[in-house]
């Protein structure tokens, strides 16, 4: 791997993304919105606005990330240019890790705008330090690029990517704890829900929410969501082929 | 067959032949493509060299296997059997990816980026890191002069022309300096002036950078313009000569007429077995001295 590799791409995919000033606006105005959205629904139970908030805030970038990348990188594998790009001195590694980067930091700008407006103007009530919040929601970002990644090598063409998102999220959705709690769920429910990276990731933001340190849980699940971010890019680097069949 | 089995010199009267070993040798080079159990022989066993420092023209119909020959070359295609020697190395081997230049033949180029943008990246992707910044800087505009795009170079490729993102693609190939050069129809759908000044620089490249460039098309005559000639069919090599010797020995007034001549050839050939086969299977041994 080379790191000024690994840095041009980065920079060539926010460059690409610069050309696309709707999907930017999308990216980081939807969860803004639909915070906001939450806001006034629960706006008889705040209490229930700060649980349901605080895991949205983990759960927005996850399924951002998870759209743009598979997105982007069916574009590439289609468009021929993944092709080139391998014929050319390019690790796998430094193509990831690029795009890694790039939506990284497109996740961080999104974190900040919606934590931000969370914490001070929607009166989102976190006990914890907003950082810790910052945290899980990048590592989050990392996770969702890392799953996009992955599928993407599985679909065909847009149409079949786009049908992985309910696929691949919504049962992390309905499993992660944000409609039930875990615990309550029927027993081999439970046990999906303990294999899957959402529910760490949701169970991460409630530690935030209701406590003042950072707690062994919370960095448990930091770590859990992290290795599997890491292990899906590792499955996802494996998926870009030298060679075509 | 009419192959050259031997390896360096071209029998025929083709000029001064390649010095130190061939930019491409192929020996019993055989590819099946598809997946699980049904995979097609798409290249059948088949032996050619490129010439360094010379233009190669891989000439056939669509489908004959060019696109894939051109993969197996440049290392991108799989289950590649056979011998393959790719400027002295086997082909796909990690030291040749930044000596090959490789366009398909879609142009692969982003089409949400600027000309330049697009060459930006993939010079940094050749030349890594901030001390190589000017040599990039200058290779990228050499290669937008090169197609002729610099009063293009700040349009975003999906707003050009066909033509104008071919030769984008083109541009990427030619970074770099690349000792081989191969192009897969690299003028498909261009318009005459265009292809004549793209043949231009092509020759210019060979002749001034001393690059081998292999290059395909299905247009004919496309082939005069080459110094030597690959003509394929249904994955075998029909031919390999330099299109002088090729009119001569088919006794034709172009390469098409050549190719064509030598398509009918085969056909003839490959029908009388299989009429023979038919014969011989129901049962009619009187016709066996036609049958290999």
């Amino acid at each position: 791997m080379s790191a000024a590799r690994t840095t041009a791409t980065a920079a060539r995919v926010l460059r690409q993304l610069r050309h696309d000033p709707r999907s930017i606006a999308l990216m980081l105005l939807v969860p803004v919105l639909m915070l906001t959205l939450l806001r006034f629904v629960f706006d008889g139970s705040p209490r229930t606005f700060d649980s349901i908030g605080a895991s949205l805030l983990g759960i927005f970038p996850l399924i951002t990330m998870f759209l743009v990348t598979s997105i982007a990188t069916l574009r590439e594998r289609t468009s021929g240019t993944l092709e080139r790009l391998l014929a050319m001195p390019l690790g796998k590694g430094d193509l990831i890790a690029g795009y890694a980067l790039a939506f990284g930091a497109v996740a961080v700008v999104q974190s900040l705008l919606a934590t931000g407006l969370a914490l001070w103007l929607l009166g989102l009530d976190v006990v914890g330090s907003p950082w810790l919040l910052l945290l899980v929601a990048l590592l989050d970002a990392l996770l969702g690029t890392a799953l996009g990644l992955f599928v993407s090598a599985f679909a065909a063409s847009e149409f079949q990517a786009v049908q992985f998102m309910p696929a691949v999220i919504f049962p992390q959705l309905l499993l992660c704890g944000l409609f039930a709690a875990r615990d309550t769920m029927q027993p081999v429910l439970e046990g999906i829900s303990d294999v899957l990276p959402m529910s760490y990731a949701v169970d991460g933001m409630t530690q935030v929410l209701t406590h003042t340190d950072m707690t062994a849980d919370f960095v448990r699940d930091a770590v859990i969501v992290a290795a599997c971010a890491l292990l899906v890019l590792a499955l996802g680097a494996a998926t870009l082929r030298r060679r075509t069949p | 067959m009419m192959n050259n089995p031997q390896a360096p010199p071209p029998d025929d009267s083709a000029p001064p032949a390649a010095p130190a070993p061939p930019a491409v040798h192929a020996r019993g080079l055989t590819v099946r493509r598809g997946t699980g159990r049904s995979p097609r022989t798409v290249i059948d066993s088949i032996a050619f060299d490129v010439p360094r420092g010379r233009i190669t023209g891989l000439l056939g119909p669509s489908g004959c296997g060019k696109s894939t020959l051109m993969r197996s070359i440049v290392g991108t295609q799989a289950h590649v059997t056979g011998t393959l020697d790719v400027l002295g190395r086997p082909a796909g081997h990690p030291g040749l990816r930044s000596r090959i230049g490789y366009v398909t033949q879609a142009p692969s180029v982003y089409d949400d980026l600027t000309v330049r943008q697009n060459l930006d990246y993939f010079a940094a992707v050749l030349h890594p890191g901030r001390a190589a910044a000017d040599r990039r800087r200058d290779t990228v505009t050499r290669a937008i002069a090169d197609v002729d795009l610099t009063s293009r170079a700040g349009a975003l490729a999906g707003n050009l022309s066909g033509g104008q993102r071919s030769r984008v693609s083109l541009a990427v190939a030619l970074l770099g300096t690349p000792e081989l050069l191969v192009l897969d129809e690299p003028t498909v759908g261009l318009d005459p002036v265009l292809r004549r000044d793209l043949w231009n620089l092509f020759h210019d490249i060979a002749a001034t950078r001393g690059a081998t460039i292999l290059v395909s098309s299905h247009v004919m005559d496309e082939a005069e313009r080459c110094h030597d000639l690959l003509l394929m069919r249904e994955g075998r090599i029909l031919a390999q000569d330099t299109p002088d010797a090729l009119r001569t020995r088919t006794r034709s007034a172009t390469v098409e007429e050549g190719f064509l001549r030598l398509v009918d050839e085969a056909n003839a050939t490959a029908n009388a077995h299989t009429h023979a086969d038919a014969l011989a299977d129901a049962g009619a041994d009187a016709k066996s001295e036609v049958t290999r």
